[in-house]
């Protein structure tokens, strides 16, 4: 069984610790421009929304990867992962993707994409509310369905 | 260096011109930052006979070394500058991400000074640094500020701004941050306002560095499972957000009702956190780094009222309610909104209309004087429209948004300005409860509950139960929390992390993040050295022990109803012993010996 990153806009609060841990985690300082989760706030709306690379099965970065940098491991199951040491900093990944969930960053001369922390998500431990959650890829696509039929449930129960 | 970021950025808006400095490093171990080197900064920098509506006046927007960072709840900064309410240092605090991107783009501090020769407003972008102009911007509301501002800038930049209020000079001005966080006391919008400044735009991408990572992860992970663990920090506050006190301090009989004519609101539920959760509430909302996620995302569907944006708070649900005899929600809920997008603060403003209400009734003021309004307790319209008018400077409204005493004074009854050093209390009756009545009295800045917050021992028995009828004790217990509090503002910590952690785990992160050493004991004496500092700042303007007092009627005139009834707060039996616990002579001027043990000149 594979685990997936889960994301819950409807819990996230807006207070950006997944930013932090995840810079803090790959660049051992807090930089949220550097972080490979990005949580966008509408501050009319209050909402916020984080934003992280899916590890599609059929990714485009990696389809459209000239050196094979991004490619799919062989040794993790859903997970792309980047090698810096082939890429050559062309950047197509980050045009390719349709979420623009793969970023350059020019400081550091690096393609910025969640790489789940080698299977144990900082984002996630450090995420206060459960807006983030690294589940079994088959559980995710069952607790949300389960969380909307919930809303049936209560709602029929009501008018019956 | 680590959590500080080494530089000091400094506007001259006379001159047009824009410097960076080297953070003096020296003083950031002493006085840490935000509230503590902000203060500093102004008693260096400005002159005490400064206008404070002036030029000469200056303005420092500073987070703490732990801004920035994931120490939880630690996204601080403050706005400081001598505040045009009551001239003394004005430290108001705000949240949200403003503090952490002026980190990111660089700075521990940014002081401006001089002023604009016409509207302008700041845009800060990593090292470019730019004065525009702001002639279409000025006028507008916050929020429409930070979209405009934002269209000209980037649409992630983080906007601090005034709007109307500030605008007006209005004493009981805010500054606001990202629509809907706001630096709320003493009038620090004014400053903005009188420096032709309209608002700060910072983005920025840079990085807040830490002295010892692992040493830091472990603190930050202790500190947050305590404060997750906490029945207030971890479920209470993002149920419920700070509203939850409106029952809890009714029980008490401690929510001032009717301007303080009272301290029991009969039905105080109709406006508490528990029927905000069940009306109004969208969703909970945290600051940048916050785990405890107090803000509340509200929306009043009411056409009376209709509104979407954030609040109310405790304060400002008694402010508007229990204190206006109101216990309309959706009404107090609009009013909140309205002062946001005005950039009015709502303790003061509603302070101020419960001040005029109660003049009102008495006849001091009639309908002549308000606009034709029958300005009575318990107007829920009449409230939610001066309100309104004080935020457009208009008719009775200019005078209400100076503040309660200016409004008194001005018919010559200041005593019923609910205020101590003109600036108005907040939610909690010191006849109800003894030792906040010590704090609002000897408050460096005035009415002021954020800076001794006695109320965590007094009433909700946070790690210590003190009885809050009694008088014993309270001098040295306020102390605590003042220092306390003084120091954790200054490190960019929020004081709700306290439902949680305290000194031990402050002073643990400090040392982690900054690489200086700093204990418990060491971290409480930067307080009370900031507290002194404020002291002897307030001795320049011309305040003395006379002025370390409450209204009158908290003195003298009991509360009429509720658990507390028959009660007056026993000032004098602490505030000798308050001035001799902080090492001051009986005119609470610090001795020669306290201030040379703190460092201070």
């Amino acid at each position: 069984m594979a685990k997936v990153l889960m994301i819950h806009p409807d819990k996230c609060t807006g207070c950006h610790n997944c930013e932090l841990a995840c810079s803090f985690e790959h660049e051992g300082q807090f930089r949220p421009a550097a972080s490979r989760v990005q949580a966008y706030t509408w501050e009319r709306e209050g909402m916020t929304v984080p934003m992280m690379c899916q590890q599609c099965d059929d990714a485009a970065c990696v389809k459209v990867c000239p050196t094979g940098a991004m490619h799919r491991s062989v040794t993790r199951a859903n997970l792309v992962d980047w090698d810096e040491r082939v890429c050559i900093r062309c950047k197509m990944c980050t045009v390719a993707c349709p979420f623009g969930n793969a970023r350059y960053d020019a400081a550091s001369s690096s393609i910025f994409k969640c790489d789940t922390c080698q299977g144990a998500p900082e984002c996630v431990t450090f995420c206060p509310n459960g807006a983030l959650e690294f589940v079994d890829d088959e559980q995710q696509v069952r607790s949300r369905k389960k969380a909307y039929a919930a809303k049936f449930k209560d709602a029929f129960q009501e008018v019956s | 260096m680590f959590g500080w970021t080494g530089t000091t950025l400094r506007v001259d808006l006379t001159k047009g011109t824009v410097t960076r400095e080297a953070t003096d490093i020296g003083l950031a171990h002493t006085y840490l930052g935000a509230r503590g080197m902000g203060g500093k900064i102004i008693l260096d920098e400005v002159a005490p006979d400064t206008d404070a509506l002036s030029p000469a006046n200056k303005i420092v927007f500073s987070p703490g070394p732990l801004t920035g960072t994931f120490a939880p709840s630690a996204g601080r900064f403050e706005v400081v500058t001598k505040a045009p309410l009551n001239n003394v240092i004005a430290g108001s605090n705000s949240g949200g991400a403003f503090g952490p991107e002026l980190k990111y783009a660089g700075y521990d501090a940014l002081i401006i000074e001089g002023k604009a020769a016409k509207p302008v407003y700041l845009w800060i972008k990593n090292d470019e640094v730019e004065i525009r102009d702001a002639g279409a911007i000025w006028g507008h509301t916050t929020p429409d500020t930070t979209d405009l501002v934002r269209a000209e800038t980037d649409e992630d930049a983080k906007v601090a701004c005034i709007g109307p209020g500030g605008e007006h000079l209005s004493p009981i001005a805010t500054v606001m941050n990202e629509m809907h966080r706001a630096a709320g006391r003493s009038g620090v919008g004014a400053v903005m306002g009188s420096k032709n400044l309209k608002a700060i735009a910072v983005f920025g991408t840079g990085a807040v560095t830490v002295a010892d990572p692992e040493r830091f992860k472990t603190a930050v992970m202790k500190a947050r499972k305590m404060i997750q663990e906490h029945p207030v920090g971890g479920t209470g506050l993002k149920a419920y957000g700070t509203d939850v006190l409106v029952n809890i301090l009714n029980q008490t009989g401690a929510l001032p009702t009717r301007n303080y004519q009272d301290g029991y609101f009969p039905t105080a539920d109709k406006i508490g956190g528990e029927s905000l959760a069940a009306k109004q509430l969208v969703r909970p909302k945290g600051c940048f780094s916050c785990i405890i996620s107090c803000g509340r995302v509200t929306k009043v569907d009411n056409p009376a009222y209709a509104g979407f944006g954030e609040g109310p708070e405790y304060e400002t649900a008694w402010s508007f309610g229990a204190d206006c005899g109101i216990d309309d929600l959706d009404a107090i809920t609009k009013a909140n909104f309205l002062c946001n997008e005005y950039g009015l603060d709502t303790i003061s403003l509603g302070s101020t209309i419960a001040c005029a209400m109660e003049l009102f009734e008495r006849g001091i003021i009639t309908a002549k004087d308000t606009d034709g309004v029958q300005l009575t307790f318990g107007n829920v319209a009449a409230m939610v429209e001066m309100t309104r008018k004080a935020g457009e400077g208009e008719g009775f409204g200019a005078k209400l948004a100076q503040g309660s005493y200016r409004l008194a004074e001005s018919y010559g009854h200041p005593e019923y300005s609910m205020t101590c050093k003109k600036q108005e209390m907040p939610a909690y009756d010191p006849r109800g409860v003894q030792g906040i009545g010590l704090n609002y009295a000897t408050g460096n800045r005035g009415g002021c509950h954020v800076r001794g917050y006695t109320i965590a021992i007094e009433v909700l028995q946070n790690g210590a139960v003190m009885d809050p009828r009694i008088t014993e004790g309270k001098a040295g217990l306020d102390i605590t929390f003042q220092n306390l509090t003084a120091a954790l503002d200054s490190a960019g910590a929020c004081l709700f992390s306290t439902f949680g952690i305290g000194a031990p785990e402050l002073a643990e992160m400090l040392s982690a993040v900054t690489g200086v050493e700093y204990s418990v004991d060491e971290f409480m004496k930067i307080g009370e050295r900031i507290w002194n500092q404020e002291r002897l700042w307030n001795l320049t303007q011309g305040y003395t022990t006379a002025d370390d007092t409450l209204p009158e009627r908290l003195l003298k005139d009991p509360i009429k109803t509720g658990p507390a009834k028959g009660e007056v707060n026993r000032l004098g039996e602490m505030l000798p012993e308050y001035y001799q616990l902080r090492g001051w002579d009986d005119k609470g001027v610090p001795s020669k010996a306290k201030l040379k043990e703190l460092s201070l000149n």
